[in-house]
């Protein structure tokens, strides 16, 4: 189970609305290689895992990107308080405005709601690994797009603590594939689902 | 029922007391006798989660006392079947 703490991961305190800016960063909540998909993503395919090892990681990565989604909705939040209607106008965030006002809604910078086809839970520890390795990777380089579009200090500086937390992820992940690797035989990473198959890696 | 189960099953009914007196409190967060409730669940949670740590480890990562071993990821997991 879970229990919520009061206190954000990294703190977040961004003077200057900018409606522009939460256009492109919300696709870091709601969008293909966000947050959201993130965590339900690692929450999702720990049941599959056989070692305990990485049951671990799975729930403690999942458990940090949701703190990572709560960061992002105090980005998205403090980018959009107070702004003008005249902003909102110019920004072109009254295309989301007219849907949500200025309530946080889990989209892809394109306005394409959340969607569990951001991520897969196969139920095969190798696939599985590898998808998490990519989809950190994926949420890196879409951090390092969203460095090149802003130049408020005070947003860029949570920017790059979630993004260091992605190349620390897949440092783990890649360390989990390895684990998993050698738990089993090494001529049969491919040839039996420790997951689904019995006696895989037994031997 | 073994000792480890009748303690974890002790843990779960006071945190199940504690969070319906957390949501009646959210909404009525001036009633005396709810929170002398939720102090007293409190008392009887925290120690009942310091046994069971104590001999059966960690429930959380932080409760993790061991200079040896790291022995938060150790099996058996909630979701299964013991």
């Amino acid at each position: 189970m879970w229990q919520y703490e009061k206190k954000l991961q990294y703190p977040v305190k961004i003077k200057t609305p900018n409606a522009k800016l939460a256009k492109v960063i919300i696709s870091q909540l709601g969008g293909p290689d966000g947050e959201l998909a993130a965590s339900l993503r690692y929450l999702n395919q720990r049941y599959a895992m056989p070692y305990g090892e990485v049951k671990g990681l799975l729930t403690d990565i999942g458990t940090e990107e949701l703190a990572h989604f709560e960061m992002i909705s105090a980005i998205l939040y403090q980018l959009t308080k107070d702004l003008s209607m005249e902003e909102i106008k110019k920004s072109g965030f009254d295309t989301y405005f007219v849907d949500h006002t200025t309530g946080i809604y889990p989209v892809a910078a394109s306005g394409t709601p959340f969607t569990a086809t951001y991520f897969q839970s196969k139920g095969d520890i190798i696939t599985d690994l590898s998808e998490d390795m990519a989809a950190e990777q994926k949420a890196r380089t879409t951090y390092d797009n969203i460095l090149r579009l802003a130049d408020d200090p005070d947003v860029r500086d949570p920017i790059r603590f979630l993004r260091e937390r992605e190349i620390v992820h897949y440092q783990r992940f890649g360390e989990a594939l390895r684990i998993a690797q050698d738990k089993l035989n090494s001529k049969n990473f491919y040839a039996c689902n420790p997951s689904f198959d019995k006696n895989c890696g037994k031997v | 029922m073994n000792e480890q189960k009748m303690l974890l099953s002790k843990i779960k009914k006071y945190d199940f007391t504690l969070k319906e007196l957390n949501l009646y409190l959210d909404t009525h967060p001036n009633c005396r006798r709810g929170l002398a409730m939720f102090q007293k669940y409190r008392k009887l949670r925290e120690n009942a989660v310091d046994e069971y740590t104590r001999k059966f480890g960690p429930l959380t990562p932080d409760q993790v006392n061991n200079s040896e071993r790291w022995t938060w990821t150790d099996d058996p997991w909630p979701w299964e079947r013991r």
